[in-house]
């Protein structure tokens, strides 16, 4: 017995559009039979998962805050992506972002003024954008697979952090505890509505990020090139697009976005550094990238229903004692849904029994093809 | 068609028929293979060739129809059962591995697990019967494209099939080549074995066929016997119509005219292991001439397109020039912004993105040649000037598309080249280089593709015709060169030229070295 991947010859329109919604359902089954093995009522658990946890003003907020670095990391994987272009490592980038942008009210903190914020966020993109022009660079320069690179700058990044707080940049106040001091109020990234709940500015970068992005690859000339190289390369050398410069250009741009989400994070929800300052947004964002099909506006409502996810987790940890990695769970089950639901968008599944399986007929099918693919 | 069985039919089939969503491939094809015969398959790309074929091999299944072997109806179900029934088939593109011997590449098809030493005795002593001598243990790698396609026609005939089933067989050989493999194939023919043979050819196909069946939009529209016909008359068969003859006027003081395209002493150096190197290749382009390149596949022709193209740079930049300009520094872009103009020898991946649409690809070569009209401030893309210019080249080429503008994968292959050669075109460049403009394209199609390199050659401008097809190359050049491993013969002008020198260059031989033994035997 065998199973084999046949290519269809036609994609379905509509199953393309319906799949992220099938993918969400499909996670909601098996959901509720995890649900139901951990002992809990399923229905019961997802309104506490799903619902309670925006049924108020100010929880709205919440969702906002955490749906904002996922939507800013994810357009920029977003761009990395079309164009062909691996990029696993934008939680460390988040970090180096965070890092970088840290320097002015850590280390200068009598610098005062409208000025900090600003620059703080340029540092922040600019830590980014260096931490994940390493990768490229090795790609470039060396032909390393960048999946293994950046994935693993990940670790670099997180065990950086932890020394510094631990280290050189701890506060001296701080009772030993590991954390730098906490920003001054000019180094805090505004509320959008303080009456209203803590939603700050973070979230609008995350919109504006999505339509800017948007704008780029549906109608000015570099997402054209971005699509040429990622769909085929040849004609984008052909087109004279080079794909180094691709490339840098990518890594670059997703690289300075997590680096301003990063600083975003820091600056705005979490006010300091400390060793842990992501539940692991550099990764979930290569989910809200794809469960957005890559589209920047598909983006903004799959980094909302992310985030929710991290909500949920939170809250059933809390009301029914499960632990919060259920929301890893979560997230972990509608990207393999969402992948598989694309995989069979394009192939669909034969099985080859054993007794069909000739000894020549299999293998000439697949044959013919070898040549065509060099 | 009779209704009781002849045996003296091999192979009969009868309303085979074949729909692909709303294209209906084959519309109730009948077709009769005697024992002992060449029967020829003649139609124009599309015309259902390919598809009547692979239900025959069994790797496409019928909508309707029956295929009845030896006068027993079958079921042809995947090519193992072809092969069972003794149906080999010799496909235009190979698939043998590169990396392994020839001995080795037929022992993985066979797979009954006999030694690879007994399989290579087999398939030496059979090569030497059928007069197509082959090393078993040499590595496909280091083989000419003539030597692959041995390997492929004795692994046919190792399991000693009926009928067998070549397609375009000598669009990748030498003259000579194909007159060997014309040997065989008569030689397979009086031991009783049948053989269908797809071409385009019709002059070979009025040399050793003895019926044809000839398809026109996936219907059958005449059987004949090629020997009374005329190439005219099987070409008005094919296409339906008269196919308008190619009009060359002579070109006049081209001595004179100004050298637009220089390339002295271009060499290359192999990228893999299995790329022809290029060997100091010299080749003036004139204004107001095409000059063609012939040449077997494989030797280097697409190495020299990356070069001159720009896709690949070179070390001297005084090695290609532009207009009297240096250009082997400048990638392909800066070629354009010269004035010059590339036609790749692949469709869909290298010339075009299969996935985009086709004013997507016209911006794909002209998004820094025409940067003004097509590329807005802040580099927004205007796309109302990309569609319009788009519309304007399908016009002009007379494109054929389902919708207004298709993705350029939707596009048969033909249709697509029309495009991409018209969206060069549309920019009358001062030097066109196109590699295989009618590679795969029907025959109205083609003429009007080379009719356009002409005009665009008598205008002014200097067009380099890269072709593994002679008779284009005749139709179109005024002065032929021949590649031949990574080397360049000097041009010979055409009224010099005849498919016999022409085919002894492609061979190998030196200019001058008449009595130089081709490597055919």
């Amino acid at each position: 017995m065998r199973i084999e991947l046949v290519k269809r010859p036609q994609r379905s329109a509509l199953f393309s559009m319906l799949s992220p919604f099938i993918a969400f359902a499909l996670t909601i089954i098996a959901g509720a039979i995890m649900f139901a093995l951990l002992g809990v009522n399923p229905l019961n658990a997802f309104e506490i998962y799903f619902v309670e946890p925006i049924s108020q003003v100010w929880q709205l907020h919440e969702l906002a805050i955490k749906a904002a670095p996922l939507i800013l990391i994810a357009v920029g994987l977003s761009v990395c992506y079309k164009a062909n272009i691996w990029n696993i490592g934008a939680e460390g980038q988040f970090i180096f972002g965070a890092i970088f942008g840290s320097i002015l009210p850590v280390l200068f903190p009598q610098f005062e003024g409208p000025l900090v914020i600003p620059l703080m966020l340029l540092l922040g993109m600019v830590g980014g954008a260096l931490y994940a022009s390493i990768p490229a660079l090795l790609k470039t320069r060396f032909s390393t697979n960048e999946i293994l690179t950046s994935l693993m700058l990940v670790y670099v990044a997180q065990l950086f952090l932890d020394w510094l707080v631990r280290g050189p940049w701890r506060d001296p106040q701080g009772h030993g505890f590991p954390q730098t001091i906490q920003f001054g109020d000019s180094a805090v990234l505004p509320e959008l509505m303080p009456d209203a709940g803590r939603a700050n500015w973070g979230f609008v970068f995350a919109l504006v990020a999505a339509v800017a992005i948007w704008l780029m690859m549906s109608r000015m000339l570099k997402g054209f090139e971005v699509r040429v190289l990622g769909s085929s390369p040849r004609a984008g050398r052909f087109a004279g697009f080079g794909f180094n410069r691709m490339v840098f250009f990518t890594f670059l741009l997703s690289g300075a976005l997590a680096g301003l989400a990063g600083i975003s994070e820091v600056s705005g929800a979490i006010g300091q550094l400390q060793p842990v300052i992501s539940p692991g947004y550099g990764f979930t964002a290569i989910i809200v990238a794809f469960l957005g099909r890559l589209n920047p506006l598909g983006i903004v409502a799959a980094g909302l229903v992310l985030a929710l996810t991290y909500l949920g987790g939170e809250a059933v940890q809390s009301a029914l004692g499960i632990s919060d990695k259920v929301a890893r769970v979560f997230q972990g089950m509608l990207l393999f849904f969402v992948l598989g639901c694309d995989t069979l968008i394009h192939y669909r599944i034969r099985l080859i029994g054993m007794a069909l399986m000739k000894p020549n007929g299999a293998k000439l099918e697949a044959a013919p093809k070898l040549e065509e693919a060099r | 068609m009779s209704a009781n069985h002849d045996r003296s039919n091999l192979l009969e089939v009868r309303g085979l028929t074949k729909i692909f969503g709303t294209l209906t491939a084959c519309d109730h094809i009948d077709l009769n293979i005697a024992k002992g015969e060449i029967h020829a398959l003649l139609g124009e790309n599309g015309a259902g060739k390919s598809t009547l074929v692979k239900m025959l091999f069994g790797s496409l299944e019928p909508n309707s129809g029956e295929i009845f072997w030896d006068g027993k109806p079958v079921q042809i179900t995947s090519p193992g059962v072809a092969k069972k029934l003794g149906i080999g088939m010799v496909f235009q593109h190979f698939s043998l591995f590169e990396a392994l011997t020839a001995a080795e590449n037929i022992a993985l098809s066979l797979n009954d697990g006999s030694p690879i030493s007994t399989i290579a005795a087999k398939a030496r002593a059979l090569s030497y019967s059928y007069g197509l001598p082959l090393d078993p243990e040499s590595l496909v790698g280091d083989l000419s494209v003539g030597e692959r396609q041995r390997i492929e026609i004795i692994r046919c005939l190792l399991q000693t099939p009926q009928l067998i089933i070549l397609d375009e067989p000598t669009s990748v050989l030498t003259p000579q080549e194909a007159d060997k493999l014309f040997e065989t194939l008569e030689r397979l023919r009086s031991e009783g074995k049948s053989i269908l043979y797809i071409s385009h050819r019709l002059e070979e196909v009025k040399r050793i066929c003895d019926r044809a069946t000839v398809l026109r939009h996936g219907k059958v529209v005449g059987h004949c016997n090629p020997r009374e016909e005329t190439a005219a008359s099987l070409a008005r068969m094919m296409v339906g119509s008269e196919v308008k003859a190619v009009v060359r006027a002579p070109a006049e003081g081209i001595e004179t005219a100004p050298a637009l395209l220089e390339i002295r002493g271009l060499s290359r150096k192999p990228a893999t292991p299995f790329a022809i190197p290029l060997k100091n290749i010299n080749l003036t382009v004139r204004a107001g001439e095409v000059i063609g390149i012939a040449g077997v596949a494989g030797n280097g022709q697409g190495e020299f397109f990356e070069s001159v193209s720009g896709e690949v740079l070179q070390q001297d930049a005084g090695s290609v020039r532009i207009r009297g300009k240096d250009a082997g520094g400048l990638p392909i872009t800066g070629r354009r912004l010269m004035g010059a103009a590339f036609v790749p020898e692949e469709r869909l991946g290298h010339g075009a993105a299969p996935r985009m649409r086709l004013s997507e690809n016209l911006l794909l070569s002209r998004h820094a040649t025409d940067g003004k009209a097509f590329v807005g401030s802040g580099g927004m893309v205007r796309n109302g000037a990309v569609y319009s210019a788009a519309q304007r080249i399908i016009k002009a080429m007379d494109v054929r598309k389902s919708a207004p503008d298709p993705e350029a994968a939707a596009l048969s292959g033909g249709n697509l080249q029309k495009f991409i050669v018209g969206r060069e075109l549309d920019r009358k460049p001062s030097v066109m280089i196109v590699n295989q403009p009618t590679w795969g394209v029907d025959a109205g199609a083609a003429a009007h593709i080379r009719q356009a390199l002409i005009e665009l050659a008598r205008s002014g401008s200097a067009v380099l015709v890269i072709s593994q097809d002679l008779d284009e190359l005749f139709e179109l050049s005024d002065a032929i060169a021949v590649m031949h491993n990574g080397e360049l013969s000097a041009p010979l002008p055409i009224a010099e030229a005849t498919f016999e020198k022409i085919g002894l260059l492609m061979g190998g031989a030196e200019p001058g070295h008449a009595e130089h033994r081709i490597e055919v035997a």
